[in-house]
């Protein structure tokens, strides 16, 4: 087993995928973020009267040609009855990631070595509160027999590798808000380590429900000051922030061993260099009060990554915009990076999509690699003033060009979970 | 057609996603019509909701075509 392990293998990305409120598809969603466009409005889908938070980042409805969601050109309507709406983001997601890599292999071996993993930070939230409420009403016979497997999170990981006949490693992560990034690098791991040579991984989150918005106001988490403005809700890092913005989606990558990339002469955006984790020991759902678990996740990463802190030029902070988060991370940041942050880029794309729970880590780590690609670090809206100043470039409002070689990602979850990955411009 | 025939067809048309045509009578959900055993167990319950009648597991599981479903039902019904 891990005694006769080789060196580890190189992993490149060679397709991505994203459904998230800025609509569907890599290259224009990334286009509407780097000019600066906001993916939040008013609920329209179901009541808010009674919910202190009125507001939320949704996938658009429409057609695909206009980058907007009609499930009915992605999933068979009879199976869009048994997968919940996290699970058909991730299937939404995966698609495109999949077309784009233009992995499909054509015999059993290679089916054999290409996997799945993608998570979920809560899963069939929805699917769930429906069949309590036939419960509740004494119809228990009426609970559909795709309840279950509608509402398991490893089903996405299940759909996905159904779809495709992906007979590898088929798992899923469930990390809250880290779960994006945890199954980016524990995907790219399983490569590394020669347990398949393509890995499909990501996240998807469908939370914008009502009782997944009952549960995050209950826990005091989300924005409620700015629900006649949406677009201004989320502003990490500004003095008037109050919360985060809940957002739904899915980003998935087609990860891949990078000799068997090159030898099908796939495009290579990125390449995964570096993966760290860490645990805060502290509270359930507050960072600790030093930023101490950020600030040992980012140096593990780069520590496995092989850079110095100066080496790299872009940071997507988790950046949440809640009161305590932000300053914690932007701390955490400067004492990693020392006097190399004067020439550092941070931003939160959080403040234009919301947060995708466990489909943010894939989504902004998609982000990042676009960064690298076109040398642009994309902006964090609504920083009008800081509300702790601090010599890292926060990116405020606008999109700068910057060259871009390295770029780290961040994400940390409820119950003290933090993960960090890095990138590198394609070898 | 009988109107439970009609009823019979449409739900099955809705719940598995087939072409009317391919839904005669003596098509079955499995072999013909590209249905799972969850997707039976999912119809038959859309026929109880429909009809407001009771299929027990023991005859549900004799109900494998469109022509089981309608007789079935008749026969409560009647």
């Amino acid at each position: 087993m891990f005694a006769q392990s080789a060196a580890p293998r190189r992993v490149v990305v060679t397709g991505m995928g994203i459904a998230c409120p800025l609509g569907l598809g890599v290259e224009r969603v990334w286009k509407r973020l780097v000019e600066g466009e906001s993916g939040i409005a008013a609920i329209q889908s179901f009541d808010v009267k009674d919910l202190p938070a009125k507001i939320a980042g949704q996938v658009p409805v429409g057609a695909k040609a206009e980058g907007k969601l009609d499930l009915a050109e992605w999933i068979p309507v009879k199976d869009q009855k048994k997968m919940d709406r996290f699970i058909q983001l991730a299937v939404v997601a995966a698609v495109e990631a999949v077309e784009d890599s233009g992995w499909m292999p054509e015999d059993e071996e290679s089916r054999c070595a290409t996997g799945v993993m993608i998570g979920s930070g809560i899963g069939g939230l929805t699917t769930i509160y429906e069949s309590s409420q036939l419960i509740a009403q004494g119809k228990h016979k009426r609970v559909s027999p795709f309840f279950i497997p509608s509402a398991l999170i490893n089903l996405a990981s299940g759909h996905v590798s159904i779809r495709y006949g992906f007979k590898g490693p088929n798992h899923a992560v469930v990390t809250a808000c880290a779960t994006g990034v945890h199954a980016l690098g524990d995907a790219a791991r399983l490569i590394a380590f020669g347990d398949a040579d393509v890995m499909v991984a990501g996240g998807a989150e469908a939370a914008v429900s009502e009782i997944g918005m009952a549960g995050f106001c209950a826990s005091r988490a989300l924005s409620t000051g700015y629900n006649d403005t949406p677009a201004e809700a989320s502003r990490p890092w500004d003095e008037g922030r109050d919360g985060f913005v809940m957002g739904e989606g899915a980003g998935v990558v087609v990860l891949e061993e990078y000799e068997h990339a090159k030898r099908r002469g796939a495009k290579i955006y990125a390449e995964v260099i570096g993966y760290g984790m860490s645990g805060d020991a502290h509270h359930i759902t507050a960072p600790s009060d030093t930023g101490d678990g950020a600030y040992r996740s980012m140096r593990s990463a780069l520590k496995s990554a092989g850079v110095t802190p100066g080496e790299v030029q872009y940071v997507n902070a988790h950046g949440t915009s809640t009161p305590l988060g932000d300053d914690l991370e932007l701390g955490a940041v400067e004492r990693l990076w020392g006097d190399d942050g004067k020439t550092l880029a941070m931003s939160s794309t959080k403040s234009a999509i919301g947060h995708l729970l466990g489909a943010a880590g894939a989504v902004e780590g998609i982000f990042s690699i676009l960064a690298i690609r076109d040398g642009v670090a994309p902006p964090t809206l609504n920083l009008e003033k800081a509300s702790k100043e601090s010599p890292i470039d926060r990116v405020a409002k606008v999109a700068q060009e910057r060259k871009i070689d390295v770029a780290l990602s961040n994400s940390f979850g409820f119950g003290g979970t933090n993960a960090s990955i890095v990138f590198r411009a394609a070898p | 057609m009988s109107e439970t025939a009609e009823k019979v067809k449409k739900i099955v048309v809705e719940h598995l996603g087939v072409d009317e045509a391919k839904v005669t009578e003596d098509a079955s959900f499995i072999d013909d019509l590209g249905a799972d055993s969850l997707d039976t167990v999912e119809l038959v319950m859309a026929f109880e909701e429909a009809f407001g009648v009771e299929i027990p597991d023991d005859a549900a599981e004799k109900i494998t075509t469109v022509k089981d479903a309608i007789a079935y039902i008749d026969g409560q019904k009647g």
